[in-house]
Protein backbone atom coordinates (compact mmCIF):
# COMPACT_ATOMS: atom_id res chain seq x y z
CA UNK A 1 0.00 0.00 0.00
CA UNK A 2 2.31 2.40 0.86
CA UNK A 3 4.69 1.39 -1.87
CA UNK A 4 1.47 2.05 -3.89
CA UNK A 5 1.25 5.46 -2.19
CA UNK A 6 5.03 6.10 -2.75
CA UNK A 7 4.73 5.31 -6.46
CA UNK A 8 1.85 7.86 -7.10
CA UNK A 9 3.68 10.37 -5.51
CA UNK A 10 6.80 9.88 -7.59
CA UNK A 11 4.79 9.83 -11.00
CA UNK A 12 3.31 12.99 -9.89
CA UNK A 13 6.62 14.77 -9.22
CA UNK A 14 7.91 13.29 -12.34
CA UNK A 15 5.07 14.63 -13.89
CA UNK A 16 5.62 18.24 -12.22
CA UNK A 17 9.37 18.17 -13.46
CA UNK A 18 8.07 17.52 -16.82
CA UNK A 19 5.33 20.34 -16.90
CA UNK A 20 8.18 22.65 -15.19
CA UNK A 21 10.97 21.97 -17.97
CA UNK A 22 7.80 22.20 -20.53
CA UNK A 23 6.44 25.79 -19.03
CA UNK A 24 10.53 26.72 -19.16
CA UNK A 25 10.96 25.66 -22.54
CA UNK A 26 8.02 27.39 -23.65
CA UNK A 27 9.09 30.66 -21.72
CA UNK A 28 12.17 30.27 -23.65
CA UNK A 29 10.76 30.40 -27.02
CA UNK A 30 8.46 33.00 -26.09
CA UNK A 31 11.29 35.31 -25.12
CA UNK A 32 13.22 34.77 -27.84
CA UNK A 33 10.49 35.41 -30.25
CA UNK A 34 9.78 38.74 -28.37
CA UNK A 35 13.17 39.39 -28.42
CA UNK A 36 13.21 38.70 -32.19
CA UNK A 37 10.09 40.73 -32.90
CA UNK A 38 11.47 43.60 -30.95
CA UNK A 39 14.92 43.61 -33.02
CA UNK A 40 13.01 44.24 -36.05
CA UNK A 41 10.45 46.85 -34.66
CA UNK A 42 13.17 49.35 -33.28
CA UNK A 43 15.15 49.07 -36.35
CA UNK A 44 11.82 49.62 -38.36
CA UNK A 45 11.07 52.51 -35.78
CA UNK A 46 14.36 53.96 -36.17
CA UNK A 47 13.71 53.75 -39.91
CA UNK A 48 10.70 55.56 -39.43
CA UNK A 49 12.11 58.08 -37.52
CA UNK A 50 14.91 58.94 -39.92
CA UNK A 51 12.52 59.12 -42.61
CA UNK A 52 10.38 61.35 -40.54
CA UNK A 53 13.42 63.74 -39.77
CA UNK A 54 14.44 63.84 -43.81
CA UNK A 55 10.57 64.61 -44.88
CA UNK A 56 10.58 67.50 -42.31
CA UNK A 57 13.87 69.04 -43.73
CA UNK A 58 13.06 71.52 -46.53
CA UNK A 59 16.75 70.43 -47.60
CA UNK A 60 16.38 66.75 -47.56
CA UNK A 61 12.35 66.60 -48.50
CA UNK A 62 12.71 65.28 -51.53
CA UNK A 63 14.45 61.94 -50.24
CA UNK A 64 11.27 61.21 -48.59
CA UNK A 65 10.58 57.86 -50.81
CA UNK A 66 13.53 56.43 -48.58
CA UNK A 67 11.22 56.25 -46.20
CA UNK A 68 9.41 53.49 -44.39
CA UNK A 69 5.44 53.65 -45.52
CA UNK A 70 6.83 54.65 -48.84
CA UNK A 71 8.85 51.46 -49.61
CA UNK A 72 6.15 49.44 -48.09
CA UNK A 73 3.73 50.76 -50.78
CA UNK A 74 6.82 50.08 -53.20
CA UNK A 75 6.63 46.84 -52.83
CA UNK A 76 3.43 45.89 -54.56
CA UNK A 77 3.96 47.92 -57.71
CA UNK A 78 7.45 45.72 -57.81
CA UNK A 79 6.14 42.58 -57.27
CA UNK A 80 3.19 42.82 -59.77
CA UNK A 81 6.13 44.50 -62.58
CA UNK A 82 7.61 41.04 -61.44
CA UNK A 83 11.15 43.18 -60.59
CA UNK A 84 11.45 41.44 -57.95
CA UNK A 85 10.93 37.82 -58.87
CA UNK A 86 13.60 38.53 -61.66
CA UNK A 87 15.86 40.15 -59.87
CA UNK A 88 15.95 37.66 -57.62
CA UNK A 89 16.27 34.93 -60.23
CA UNK A 90 19.23 36.49 -62.41
CA UNK A 91 21.02 36.90 -58.89
CA UNK A 92 19.78 33.54 -57.42
CA UNK A 93 21.34 31.55 -60.38
CA UNK A 94 24.58 33.58 -60.49
CA UNK A 95 25.16 32.86 -56.49
CA UNK A 96 24.29 29.98 -57.17
CA UNK A 97 26.98 29.22 -59.85
CA UNK A 98 29.17 31.24 -58.39
CA UNK A 99 29.32 29.32 -54.72
CA UNK A 100 29.03 25.79 -56.76
CA UNK A 101 32.36 26.77 -57.86
CA UNK A 102 33.64 28.01 -55.05
CA UNK A 103 32.50 24.81 -53.27
CA UNK A 104 33.39 22.19 -55.52
CA UNK A 105 37.01 23.93 -55.41
CA UNK A 106 36.92 24.87 -51.80
CA UNK A 107 36.62 21.34 -50.58
CA UNK A 108 39.52 19.77 -52.75
CA UNK A 109 41.77 22.34 -52.11
CA UNK A 110 40.94 22.27 -47.97
CA UNK A 111 41.56 18.62 -47.95
CA UNK A 112 44.62 19.17 -49.94
CA UNK A 113 45.81 21.76 -47.31
CA UNK A 114 44.82 19.36 -44.15
CA UNK A 115 46.37 15.88 -45.94
CA UNK A 116 49.77 17.08 -47.37
CA UNK A 117 51.81 19.32 -45.80
CA UNK A 118 53.78 19.78 -48.80
CA UNK A 119 50.85 21.78 -50.25
CA UNK A 120 50.79 23.58 -47.23
CA UNK A 121 54.10 24.77 -47.35
CA UNK A 122 53.79 25.66 -50.83
CA UNK A 123 50.16 27.43 -51.29
CA UNK A 124 50.46 29.08 -48.18
CA UNK A 125 52.12 32.47 -49.02
CA UNK A 126 50.18 32.50 -52.40
CA UNK A 127 46.61 31.66 -50.99
CA UNK A 128 47.10 33.91 -48.53
CA UNK A 129 48.06 37.02 -50.58
CA UNK A 130 45.30 36.01 -53.31
CA UNK A 131 42.59 35.91 -50.08
CA UNK A 132 43.97 39.71 -49.07
CA UNK A 133 43.16 41.02 -52.67
CA UNK A 134 39.44 42.28 -52.61
CA UNK A 135 37.17 40.71 -54.96
CA UNK A 136 35.97 43.65 -56.77
CA UNK A 137 39.48 44.67 -57.76
CA UNK A 138 39.17 41.83 -60.04
CA UNK A 139 36.29 42.88 -61.90
CA UNK A 140 38.30 45.01 -64.96
CA UNK A 141 40.60 41.44 -65.32
CA UNK A 142 37.45 39.50 -65.14
CA UNK A 143 35.61 41.56 -67.92
CA UNK A 144 38.80 41.44 -70.25
CA UNK A 145 39.34 37.53 -69.98
CA UNK A 146 35.47 36.62 -70.11
CA UNK A 147 33.32 36.99 -72.78
CA UNK A 148 30.32 37.86 -71.04
CA UNK A 149 29.65 40.24 -67.91
CA UNK A 150 27.30 37.54 -66.46
CA UNK A 151 30.80 35.12 -66.73
CA UNK A 152 33.07 37.97 -65.06
CA UNK A 153 30.58 38.19 -61.70
CA UNK A 154 30.51 34.32 -61.46
CA UNK A 155 34.39 34.52 -61.86
CA UNK A 156 34.23 37.37 -58.96
CA UNK A 157 31.75 35.06 -56.78
CA UNK A 158 33.72 32.20 -56.91
CA UNK A 159 36.91 34.12 -55.84
CA UNK A 160 35.85 35.48 -53.09
CA UNK A 161 33.93 33.09 -51.97
CA UNK A 162 36.51 29.96 -52.76
CA UNK A 163 38.85 30.70 -49.40
CA UNK A 164 36.02 30.54 -46.66
CA UNK A 165 35.31 26.61 -48.02
CA UNK A 166 38.98 25.69 -48.21
CA UNK A 167 40.10 27.43 -44.84
CA UNK A 168 37.20 25.73 -43.20
CA UNK A 169 37.47 22.50 -44.58
CA UNK A 170 41.63 22.73 -43.72
CA UNK A 171 40.41 23.94 -40.06
CA UNK A 172 38.34 21.24 -40.42
CA UNK A 173 40.53 18.32 -40.84
CA UNK A 174 43.07 19.24 -38.70
CA UNK A 175 40.89 18.49 -35.69
CA UNK A 176 39.96 14.88 -36.86
CA UNK A 177 41.01 12.24 -34.74
CA UNK A 178 43.86 10.54 -36.04
CA UNK A 179 42.67 7.27 -34.27
CA UNK A 180 39.59 7.33 -36.52
CA UNK A 181 41.22 6.61 -39.63
CA UNK A 182 43.29 3.48 -37.46
CA UNK A 183 39.81 2.11 -36.22
CA UNK A 184 38.53 2.39 -39.93
CA UNK A 185 41.59 0.72 -41.65
CA UNK A 186 41.46 -2.13 -38.78
CA UNK A 187 37.79 -2.14 -40.09
CA UNK A 188 38.66 -2.69 -43.46
CA UNK A 189 38.87 0.86 -45.08
CA UNK A 190 39.79 1.71 -48.24
CA UNK A 191 40.65 5.47 -49.19
CA UNK A 192 37.72 5.77 -51.06
CA UNK A 193 35.71 4.77 -47.76
CA UNK A 194 38.12 6.76 -45.69
CA UNK A 195 37.12 9.70 -47.63
CA UNK A 196 33.40 9.41 -48.12
CA UNK A 197 32.83 7.48 -44.55
CA UNK A 198 35.21 9.01 -41.99
CA UNK A 199 36.61 12.22 -43.21
CA UNK A 200 33.66 13.81 -45.07
CA UNK A 201 31.29 13.56 -41.98
CA UNK A 202 34.10 14.15 -39.78
CA UNK A 203 34.46 17.77 -40.97
CA UNK A 204 31.10 18.73 -42.63
CA UNK A 205 30.36 21.05 -39.77
CA UNK A 206 33.05 22.68 -40.29
CA UNK A 207 32.86 22.77 -43.83
CA UNK A 208 29.25 23.62 -43.47
CA UNK A 209 30.33 26.66 -41.33
CA UNK A 210 32.84 27.51 -44.09
CA UNK A 211 29.52 27.60 -46.71
CA UNK A 212 27.91 29.59 -44.56
CA UNK A 213 30.84 32.06 -44.50
CA UNK A 214 31.33 32.27 -48.16
CA UNK A 215 27.57 32.72 -49.08
CA UNK A 216 28.07 35.97 -46.85
CA UNK A 217 30.88 36.95 -48.25
CA UNK A 218 29.51 36.26 -52.37
CA UNK A 219 26.38 37.92 -50.91
CA UNK A 220 27.82 41.37 -49.84
CA UNK A 221 30.23 40.98 -53.66
CA UNK A 222 27.12 40.43 -55.43
CA UNK A 223 25.51 43.38 -55.57
CA UNK A 224 28.34 45.64 -56.21
CA UNK A 225 29.18 43.41 -58.95
CA UNK A 226 26.00 43.76 -60.69
CA UNK A 227 26.39 47.47 -60.62
CA UNK A 228 28.28 47.33 -63.83
CA UNK A 229 27.21 46.06 -67.10
CA UNK A 230 24.57 43.41 -67.06
CA UNK A 231 20.78 44.23 -66.96
CA UNK A 232 19.39 42.02 -64.44
CA UNK A 233 19.80 41.39 -60.98
CA UNK A 234 19.52 42.69 -57.68
CA UNK A 235 22.39 45.22 -57.84
CA UNK A 236 21.27 46.46 -61.23
CA UNK A 237 17.59 46.67 -59.95
CA UNK A 238 19.15 49.03 -57.30
CA UNK A 239 21.22 51.14 -59.46
CA UNK A 240 18.60 51.23 -62.32
CA UNK A 241 16.07 52.69 -59.28
CA UNK A 242 18.90 55.10 -58.75
CA UNK A 243 19.44 56.32 -62.08
CA UNK A 244 15.50 57.33 -62.50
CA UNK A 245 15.36 58.32 -58.83
CA UNK A 246 13.52 56.44 -57.80
CA UNK A 247 13.87 55.51 -54.21
CA UNK A 248 10.97 54.17 -52.53
CA UNK A 249 12.17 51.13 -55.36
CA UNK A 250 15.71 51.47 -54.29
CA UNK A 251 14.67 51.09 -50.71
CA UNK A 252 12.77 48.43 -51.36
CA UNK A 253 15.32 46.03 -53.11
CA UNK A 254 17.83 46.88 -50.36
CA UNK A 255 15.19 45.42 -48.07
CA UNK A 256 14.63 42.13 -50.42
CA UNK A 257 18.19 41.80 -50.55
CA UNK A 258 18.57 41.65 -46.54
CA UNK A 259 15.65 39.64 -46.48
CA UNK A 260 16.76 37.17 -48.57
CA UNK A 261 20.39 37.18 -47.55
CA UNK A 262 18.86 36.58 -43.97
CA UNK A 263 16.72 33.72 -45.12
CA UNK A 264 19.99 31.99 -46.52
CA UNK A 265 22.13 32.65 -43.81
CA UNK A 266 19.46 30.96 -41.43
CA UNK A 267 19.39 28.10 -43.78
CA UNK A 268 22.94 27.54 -43.44
CA UNK A 269 22.83 27.87 -39.55
CA UNK A 270 19.52 25.13 -39.65
CA UNK A 271 21.76 23.16 -41.89
CA UNK A 272 25.04 23.29 -39.33
CA UNK A 273 22.37 21.99 -37.01
CA UNK A 274 20.43 19.35 -38.76
CA UNK A 275 23.86 17.91 -40.23
CA UNK A 276 26.99 18.46 -37.33
CA UNK A 277 27.52 16.21 -35.11
CA UNK A 278 29.26 18.46 -32.57
CA UNK A 279 27.17 18.31 -29.31
CA UNK A 280 26.30 21.44 -27.91
CA UNK A 281 25.07 23.05 -31.36
CA UNK A 282 22.59 25.05 -29.82
CA UNK A 283 25.04 26.98 -28.16
CA UNK A 284 27.42 27.79 -31.43
CA UNK B 1 32.16 -25.11 -28.83
CA UNK B 2 33.38 -24.33 -32.87
CA UNK B 3 36.92 -22.76 -32.81
CA UNK B 4 37.19 -20.31 -35.02
CA UNK B 5 40.77 -18.98 -33.69
CA UNK B 6 44.18 -19.36 -35.39
CA UNK B 7 47.68 -20.23 -35.00
CA UNK B 8 50.00 -17.11 -33.98
CA UNK B 9 53.45 -18.19 -34.54
CA UNK B 10 56.14 -15.43 -33.73
CA UNK B 11 59.69 -15.11 -33.94
CA UNK B 12 62.53 -13.62 -32.65
CA UNK B 13 60.29 -9.78 -33.18
CA UNK B 14 62.48 -6.78 -32.73
CA UNK B 15 61.15 -3.26 -33.09
CA UNK B 16 62.43 0.33 -33.30
CA UNK B 17 59.96 3.78 -34.29
CA UNK B 18 63.28 4.87 -36.43
CA UNK B 19 66.93 3.84 -37.07
CA UNK B 20 68.21 6.62 -34.79
CA UNK B 21 65.66 5.41 -32.15
CA UNK B 22 66.55 2.42 -29.41
CA UNK B 23 65.32 -0.99 -30.04
CA UNK B 24 61.40 -0.65 -28.72
CA UNK B 25 60.91 -4.93 -27.57
CA UNK B 26 63.49 -7.29 -29.19
CA UNK B 27 63.40 -11.13 -29.56
CA UNK B 28 59.76 -11.65 -28.71
CA UNK B 29 58.66 -15.20 -29.11
CA UNK B 30 55.23 -15.73 -29.12
CA UNK B 31 53.24 -19.20 -30.14
CA UNK B 32 49.69 -20.03 -29.18
CA UNK B 33 47.18 -22.22 -30.59
CA UNK B 34 43.80 -21.45 -32.06
CA UNK B 35 41.07 -19.85 -29.60
CA UNK B 36 43.82 -19.42 -26.86
CA UNK B 37 43.56 -16.33 -24.67
CA UNK B 38 46.54 -14.60 -24.58
CA UNK B 39 47.57 -11.75 -21.78
CA UNK B 40 50.58 -9.59 -22.05
CA UNK B 41 51.34 -7.66 -18.80
CA UNK B 42 53.82 -4.96 -18.68
CA UNK B 43 54.97 -1.82 -17.59
CA UNK B 44 54.10 1.02 -19.44
CA UNK B 45 57.02 1.67 -22.04
CA UNK B 46 57.81 -2.01 -22.52
CA UNK B 47 56.67 -2.09 -26.03
CA UNK B 48 53.08 -4.24 -25.11
CA UNK B 49 51.37 -1.85 -27.11
CA UNK B 50 53.81 -1.61 -30.24
CA UNK B 51 53.74 -5.06 -30.06
CA UNK B 52 50.06 -5.73 -30.43
CA UNK B 53 49.85 -2.86 -33.08
CA UNK B 54 52.38 -4.71 -34.90
CA UNK B 55 50.19 -8.17 -34.85
CA UNK B 56 47.52 -5.98 -35.59
CA UNK B 57 49.30 -4.88 -38.94
CA UNK B 58 48.86 -1.54 -38.30
CA UNK B 59 52.72 -0.80 -37.58
CA UNK B 60 55.84 -1.91 -39.85
CA UNK B 61 59.47 -1.60 -39.37
CA UNK B 62 60.27 -5.14 -37.48
CA UNK B 63 62.29 -8.00 -37.62
CA UNK B 64 61.44 -11.32 -37.36
CA UNK B 65 58.94 -13.40 -38.12
CA UNK B 66 54.92 -12.85 -37.51
CA UNK B 67 52.59 -15.61 -38.71
CA UNK B 68 48.32 -15.76 -38.45
CA UNK B 69 47.29 -18.85 -39.21
CA UNK B 70 50.70 -19.56 -41.54
CA UNK B 71 49.96 -16.27 -43.28
CA UNK B 72 52.69 -12.60 -42.87
CA UNK B 73 51.14 -9.97 -41.17
CA UNK B 74 51.87 -7.10 -43.83
CA UNK B 75 48.47 -5.01 -43.28
CA UNK B 76 45.31 -4.69 -41.57
CA UNK B 77 42.44 -7.20 -41.98
CA UNK B 78 39.79 -7.88 -40.81
CA UNK B 79 40.44 -11.49 -39.28
CA UNK B 80 42.46 -10.26 -36.80
CA UNK B 81 40.66 -6.52 -35.67
CA UNK B 82 42.00 -4.07 -32.80
CA UNK B 83 39.95 -2.88 -29.84
CA UNK B 84 41.93 0.11 -28.57
CA UNK B 85 42.13 1.82 -25.06
CA UNK B 86 39.19 4.26 -26.49
CA UNK B 87 36.66 3.24 -27.88
CA UNK B 88 37.12 6.09 -30.49
CA UNK B 89 33.23 5.41 -31.98
CA UNK B 90 32.56 7.68 -35.07
CA UNK B 91 30.37 10.03 -33.50
CA UNK B 92 28.27 11.16 -36.64
CA UNK B 93 26.68 7.48 -36.78
CA UNK B 94 24.31 5.48 -34.15
CA UNK B 95 25.37 3.00 -32.40
CA UNK B 96 23.76 0.27 -35.22
CA UNK B 97 26.13 2.38 -37.92
CA UNK B 98 29.10 2.09 -35.64
CA UNK B 99 28.68 -1.30 -35.06
CA UNK B 100 27.57 -1.97 -39.20
CA UNK B 101 30.73 0.10 -40.55
CA UNK B 102 33.54 -2.91 -41.05
CA UNK B 103 30.62 -4.66 -42.75
CA UNK B 104 29.90 -1.40 -45.15
CA UNK B 105 33.38 -1.35 -46.10
CA UNK B 106 33.49 -5.09 -46.52
CA UNK B 107 30.89 -4.23 -49.20
CA UNK B 108 28.14 -6.68 -47.67
CA UNK B 109 24.69 -6.12 -48.61
CA UNK B 110 21.75 -3.77 -46.48
CA UNK B 111 19.73 -6.54 -45.64
CA UNK B 112 22.96 -8.83 -44.58
CA UNK B 113 24.51 -6.55 -42.09
CA UNK B 114 20.96 -5.38 -40.53
CA UNK B 115 20.93 -8.68 -39.46
CA UNK B 116 24.43 -9.48 -38.76
CA UNK B 117 24.74 -5.43 -36.44
CA UNK B 118 20.80 -6.94 -35.01
CA UNK B 119 22.75 -10.51 -33.80
CA UNK B 120 26.02 -8.08 -32.23
CA UNK B 121 24.65 -6.07 -30.69
CA UNK B 122 22.39 -8.40 -28.69
CA UNK B 123 25.67 -10.57 -28.17
CA UNK B 124 26.99 -6.89 -26.12
CA UNK B 125 23.48 -6.27 -24.70
CA UNK B 126 22.87 -3.47 -26.21
CA UNK B 127 19.75 -3.86 -28.13
CA UNK B 128 18.07 -1.07 -26.47
CA UNK B 129 20.47 1.91 -27.66
CA UNK B 130 20.65 0.77 -31.17
CA UNK B 131 19.28 3.43 -32.34
CA UNK B 132 21.02 6.22 -30.33
CA UNK B 133 23.52 8.76 -31.03
CA UNK B 134 26.91 7.33 -29.57
CA UNK B 135 27.41 10.71 -27.71
CA UNK B 136 24.47 9.76 -25.61
CA UNK B 137 25.90 6.66 -24.07
CA UNK B 138 28.58 6.20 -21.09
CA UNK B 139 32.14 4.78 -21.00
CA UNK B 140 31.39 1.52 -20.73
CA UNK B 141 28.20 1.22 -23.42
CA UNK B 142 30.91 2.90 -25.63
CA UNK B 143 33.23 0.49 -24.88
CA UNK B 144 30.35 -2.37 -25.78
CA UNK B 145 29.59 -0.59 -28.97
CA UNK B 146 33.59 -0.89 -29.95
CA UNK B 147 33.51 -4.53 -28.46
CA UNK B 148 30.36 -5.10 -30.99
CA UNK B 149 32.09 -3.22 -34.01
CA UNK B 150 35.07 -5.41 -33.37
CA UNK B 151 33.36 -8.74 -33.36
CA UNK B 152 30.94 -8.05 -36.13
CA UNK B 153 33.76 -8.94 -38.39
CA UNK B 154 33.82 -12.42 -37.20
CA UNK B 155 37.29 -12.40 -36.72
CA UNK B 156 39.52 -14.78 -35.91
CA UNK B 157 41.91 -12.97 -33.32
CA UNK B 158 40.24 -10.12 -31.18
CA UNK B 159 43.45 -7.64 -30.00
CA UNK B 160 42.65 -5.71 -27.20
CA UNK B 161 44.61 -2.56 -26.27
CA UNK B 162 43.63 -2.36 -22.77
CA UNK B 163 40.51 -1.38 -23.49
CA UNK B 164 38.79 -1.78 -19.82
CA UNK B 165 41.57 0.93 -17.97
CA UNK B 166 39.73 4.03 -18.41
CA UNK B 167 36.19 2.72 -16.56
CA UNK B 168 35.12 2.39 -13.44
CA UNK B 169 35.62 -0.87 -11.60
CA UNK B 170 32.10 -2.30 -11.86
CA UNK B 171 31.83 -2.08 -16.07
CA UNK B 172 35.42 -3.36 -16.29
CA UNK B 173 34.49 -6.29 -13.96
CA UNK B 174 31.62 -6.89 -15.87
CA UNK B 175 32.80 -5.97 -19.65
CA UNK B 176 35.99 -8.49 -18.62
CA UNK B 177 33.73 -11.49 -17.80
CA UNK B 178 31.36 -10.50 -20.65
CA UNK B 179 34.79 -10.60 -23.35
CA UNK B 180 35.98 -14.00 -21.75
CA UNK B 181 33.02 -15.16 -22.22
CA UNK B 182 32.03 -14.33 -25.77
CA UNK B 183 35.54 -14.96 -27.22
CA UNK B 184 35.16 -18.44 -25.55
CA UNK B 185 31.73 -19.12 -27.16
CA UNK B 186 32.58 -17.80 -30.58
CA UNK B 187 36.19 -19.74 -30.13
CA UNK B 188 38.20 -16.82 -31.54
CA UNK B 189 42.02 -16.32 -30.04
CA UNK B 190 42.11 -13.33 -27.89
CA UNK B 191 45.03 -10.90 -27.56
CA UNK B 192 45.56 -8.45 -24.99
CA UNK B 193 48.02 -5.86 -23.30
CA UNK B 194 47.05 -4.52 -19.55
CA UNK B 195 49.38 -3.56 -16.98
CA UNK B 196 46.54 -5.31 -14.75
CA UNK B 197 47.30 -8.36 -12.74
CA UNK B 198 43.60 -9.03 -11.72
CA UNK B 199 42.49 -8.48 -15.32
CA UNK B 200 45.11 -11.15 -16.60
CA UNK B 201 44.13 -13.48 -14.22
CA UNK B 202 40.80 -13.36 -14.71
CA UNK B 203 40.58 -13.15 -18.90
CA UNK B 204 43.94 -15.17 -20.22
CA UNK B 205 44.42 -18.93 -20.82
CA UNK B 206 48.45 -17.75 -20.50
CA UNK B 207 49.91 -14.69 -19.65
CA UNK B 208 53.26 -13.25 -20.44
CA UNK B 209 54.86 -10.91 -18.67
CA UNK B 210 56.75 -8.19 -20.70
CA UNK B 211 59.71 -6.37 -18.94
CA UNK B 212 62.75 -4.38 -19.28
CA UNK B 213 64.10 -1.48 -22.52
CA UNK B 214 63.82 -2.85 -25.18
CA UNK B 215 61.33 -5.08 -23.58
CA UNK B 216 61.50 -8.49 -24.05
CA UNK B 217 59.61 -11.67 -22.57
CA UNK B 218 60.44 -12.17 -19.39
CA UNK B 219 58.02 -15.26 -18.21
CA UNK B 220 55.12 -17.51 -19.85
CA UNK B 221 52.63 -18.65 -17.17
CA UNK B 222 49.58 -20.82 -17.70
CA UNK B 223 46.83 -19.91 -16.14
CA UNK B 224 44.39 -23.05 -16.39
CA UNK B 225 41.54 -22.06 -13.84
CA UNK B 226 38.25 -23.01 -15.14
CA UNK B 227 35.43 -20.76 -16.07
CA UNK B 228 33.48 -18.53 -14.40
CA UNK B 229 36.53 -16.56 -12.67
CA UNK B 230 35.78 -14.42 -10.00
CA UNK B 231 38.33 -12.73 -8.38
CA UNK B 232 37.33 -13.52 -4.67
CA UNK B 233 37.72 -16.91 -5.42
CA UNK B 234 40.92 -18.77 -3.42
CA UNK B 235 42.21 -20.34 -6.84
CA UNK B 236 42.25 -16.78 -8.46
CA UNK B 237 43.69 -15.09 -5.73
CA UNK B 238 46.29 -17.41 -5.43
CA UNK B 239 47.36 -17.60 -9.69
CA UNK B 240 46.94 -13.52 -8.61
CA UNK B 241 49.81 -13.55 -6.12
CA UNK B 242 51.85 -16.09 -8.08
CA UNK B 243 51.60 -14.01 -11.21
CA UNK B 244 52.56 -10.88 -8.79
CA UNK B 245 55.97 -12.61 -7.47
CA UNK B 246 56.76 -13.26 -11.14
CA UNK B 247 56.32 -9.94 -12.53
CA UNK B 248 58.24 -7.93 -9.47
CA UNK B 249 60.90 -10.79 -10.38
CA UNK B 250 60.73 -10.21 -14.05
CA UNK B 251 60.80 -6.23 -13.09
CA UNK B 252 63.33 -6.25 -11.51
CA UNK B 253 65.26 -9.06 -13.18
CA UNK B 254 65.33 -6.74 -16.13
CA UNK B 255 66.26 -3.87 -14.13
CA UNK B 256 69.48 -6.08 -12.69
CA UNK B 257 69.91 -7.55 -16.27
CA UNK B 258 69.22 -11.14 -14.48
CA UNK B 259 67.38 -13.65 -16.66
CA UNK B 260 64.38 -15.06 -14.49
CA UNK B 261 63.71 -17.90 -16.75
CA UNK B 262 65.84 -20.93 -14.49
CA UNK B 263 63.39 -19.64 -11.09
CA UNK B 264 60.61 -20.70 -13.21
CA UNK B 265 62.25 -23.04 -15.62
CA UNK B 266 59.29 -25.92 -15.12
CA UNK B 267 56.16 -22.93 -15.60
CA UNK B 268 58.03 -21.77 -18.56
CA UNK B 269 58.08 -24.99 -20.45
CA UNK B 270 55.08 -26.08 -19.65
CA UNK B 271 53.19 -22.87 -21.23
CA UNK B 272 55.33 -23.33 -24.32
CA UNK B 273 54.63 -26.48 -24.54
CA UNK B 274 50.73 -25.95 -24.42
CA UNK B 275 51.21 -22.94 -26.89
CA UNK B 276 52.83 -25.01 -30.20
CA UNK B 277 50.35 -27.92 -29.97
Amino acid sequence: MSNGDSNVITGGTLAEIEEKRSSARLKTFSKTLFNWAAGLLILFALWYLGGYLIERNPATTHFADFGPIQTLKAFPVLWEEQTIQNAIQSSGYRLSIGLGIAIACGIPIGILLGVSRTFRQLSNSPFQLLRMISPLSWEPIAVIVFVTWNQAIIFLLAIASVWPVAFATAAGLAKVDPAWFKVAKNLGAKPWHLLTQIILPAILFDILTGIRAALGVAWIVLVPAEFLGVTSGLGYSIADARETLSYDHLTAMVLVIGIIGYILDSSCALAIKRFGWHRGIDQR
Amino acid sequence: MAIRGVEIDIRGLAHRYTPKNPLTFEDVNIQASPGESLVIIGRSGCGKSTLLHIIAGLLDGYSGTLKLDKEDVKKPSSRWVMMFQAPHLFPWMTVEHNVGVGLHFAGWPKEKIRERVAETIHLVHMEEYARNNTQDLSGGQQQRVALARSLVMEPEILLLDEPFSALDAFTRAALQKDVRSISKKLGINLVMVTHDIDEAVLMADRTLVMAGSPGKIMHDLMVDLPDPRNREDQVVQDKRAHLMQIFQDAVNGALSGDSIAEKYDGAMSEANLAGIT
